[in-house]
């Protein structure tokens, strides 16, 4: 199998994707912000059909609409209290302008499938580079501000009394998360993004008790899903989104299990 | 009790929160190893004044002068509303305010510094409990412990023994007390209840809508508290 060209990238950026949901992950969930990480799926796959539209690379469509959206909605549930009412309109939006802007493009509808579920064929030596270079990007930011980020969001109200800067704070985070959306997508798709953002890291808070612990296994689930994902695509030829979503299910499901055993 | 160091200075403060003046301009000095209790019924504006030496709150006029950096305050806020399925430890939760170094890991100091701390607040046999497995008293402890962890020169407790049962208030009380006695600290503690503030303070500060006073804890009367919780 890791004959294929094609199949190496995608281990290689599957392996990437995996390190960094497992890590954003579970700040997502400590920040309560999975509503937000939905959000973006849905503005990543309007940002990468007007990428297509543009006739640039789609990657760089989502980067650019899911870091607006990002900021915006962020900016929004920081300063108010949360509308779920205008998330729904922004999200409707979002949708509808991605299927314009596929319109538009005249794209064939297998763009529209590799977005929206994505794709392990389509992963070239070029993308390949290019989500490493944003994947370290992301990286940088989170461990430049880990020990604030950690703070402020597993305890807002003590970091807030600490003086921290918390509106940079979740800046920053928000454009991390943006990044790793858009590079997530490339494989799993935007529709089941937030997949590997979140369920990994909320099935690692049943079993670890420190933050350290909580990204090393939400790392682990998520990897175990990508992998385990892409062999039995390959295998199969099903889409890999289907196994990856199956299995962190099975995992989430075995550690609702155990956290009401040890309760 | 009271060293001549002065840690914070308000003079002719007064605040004002939705166009609605809280209290009449308030003056008072807080020296080192002082323990001044804010009392006052509910809603009177002991947080609000506490949030303004916290910086947190738009001062209406007056001034206050804080003689420490900001950062040597350790506050533990009214309300934290940790979730049921809160995940962290408590050694995790306290080390949190560990938050200026760029190490992901904690250094060797700051490991003796979070165990002392633990120490201090008699939780080190809780040190690996979740959190979320704490009674009241004990996470008021760890509150305690979070606040404690950079060494501050003035601790600020708001309304902390509010939920507590009476021998719970009491033993947080003893660890305030026998902690600001070893290390020299200055405590403002915001409360209504009169008794704790008796037994533990050596200044008091009676805020009421329209009027406060200042004084030495032994100088308030009975009269006095009468007046301000009738």
């Amino acid at each position: 199998m890791l004959n294929y060209q094609f199949m190496q990238n995608a281990f290689i950026v599957g392996t990437l994707i995996a390190i960094l949901s497992g890590i954003i992950g579970v700040f997502v969930i400590a920040r309560n912000m999975t509503f937000l990480t939905h959000i973006l799926s849905e503005t990543g796959f309007a940002g990468a059909a007007f990428g297509l539209f543009m006739g640039w690379n789609p990657l760089w469509g989502m980067v650019l609409f899911t870091l607006l959206s990002s900021i915006f909605i962020g900016q929004l549930s920081n300063s108010t209290e949360r509308n779920d009412d205008s998330i729904t309109a922004v999200s409707s939006l979002a949708i509808g302008s991605g299927i314009l802007f596929l319109f538009l493009a005249n794209s064939n509808s297998s763009s529209a499938t590799n977005i929206l579920f994505g794709s392990i064929v389509g992963i070239d030596k070029k993308a390949v580079v290019n989500m490493i270079g944003l994947i370290l990007v992301v990286i940088a930011l989170v461990s430049l501000i880990y020990r604030k980020l950690k703070f402020d969001s597993f305890d807002p109200i003590g970091a807030k009394s600490r003086h921290l800067p918390v509106a940079l704070i979740a800046l920053f985070f928000q454009i991390a998360l943006a990044l790793s959306v858009s590079v997530s997508a490339q494989i799993i798709g935007s529709l089941l993004i937030f997949i590997l953002l979140t369920l990994p890291a909320a099935s690692a808070k049943n079993f670890a008790h420190n933050v350290k612990y909580m990204i090393g296994l939400a790392i682990s689930f998520s990897l175990a899903g990508v992998w385990l994902g892409l062999w039995l695509s390959y295998k199969t030829n099903w889409p890999v989104s289907f196994f990856i979503s199956l299995i962190e299910f099975l995992i989430y499901f075995v550690g609702i299990i155990y956290q009401k055993r040890m309760n | 009790m009271k060293n001549n160091e002065k840690i914070l200075s308000i003079k002719d403060l007064s605040l004002k929160v939705s166009k609605h003046i809280l209290f009449d301009p308030i003056s008072f000095n807080l020296f080192q190893n002082d323990f001044l209790s804010i009392l006052g019924k509910n809603g009177v504006g002991k947080t609000t004044l506490i949030k303004a030496i916290l910086f947190n709150q738009k001062i209406n006029s007056g001034q206050i002068k804080l003689y420490i950096k900001d950062n040597l305050i350790g506050y533990v806020p009214q309300f934290r509303n940790l979730p049921k399925d809160y995940p962290l430890t408590v050694k995790e939760f306290i080390s949190l305010a560990f938050d200026k170094s760029l190490l992901p890991w904690l250094s060797k100091k700051e490991k003796k510094r979070l165990n002392v701390v633990l120490q201090q607040t008699r939780l080190l046999d809780l040190a690996n409990y979740r959190m979320s497995n704490l009674s009241g008293g004990e996470l008021e402890r760890a509150y305690l412990a979070q606040a404690l962890l950079n060494n501050p020169k003035l601790l600020i407790l708001d309304e902390s023994t509010a939920s507590l049962d009476n021998i719970s208030k009491l033993n947080l009380l003893e660890l305030v007390k026998s902690y600001q006695k070893e290390a020299k600290i200055s405590v403002i503690f915001a409360t209504h209840d009169l008794s704790l503030a008796k037994k533990y303070s050596d200044h008091y500060l009676l805020i009421e809508p329209d009027r406060y006073s200042y004084g030495n804890i032994n100088e308030l009367s009975d009269q006095q508290l009468e007046d301000a919780n009738a």
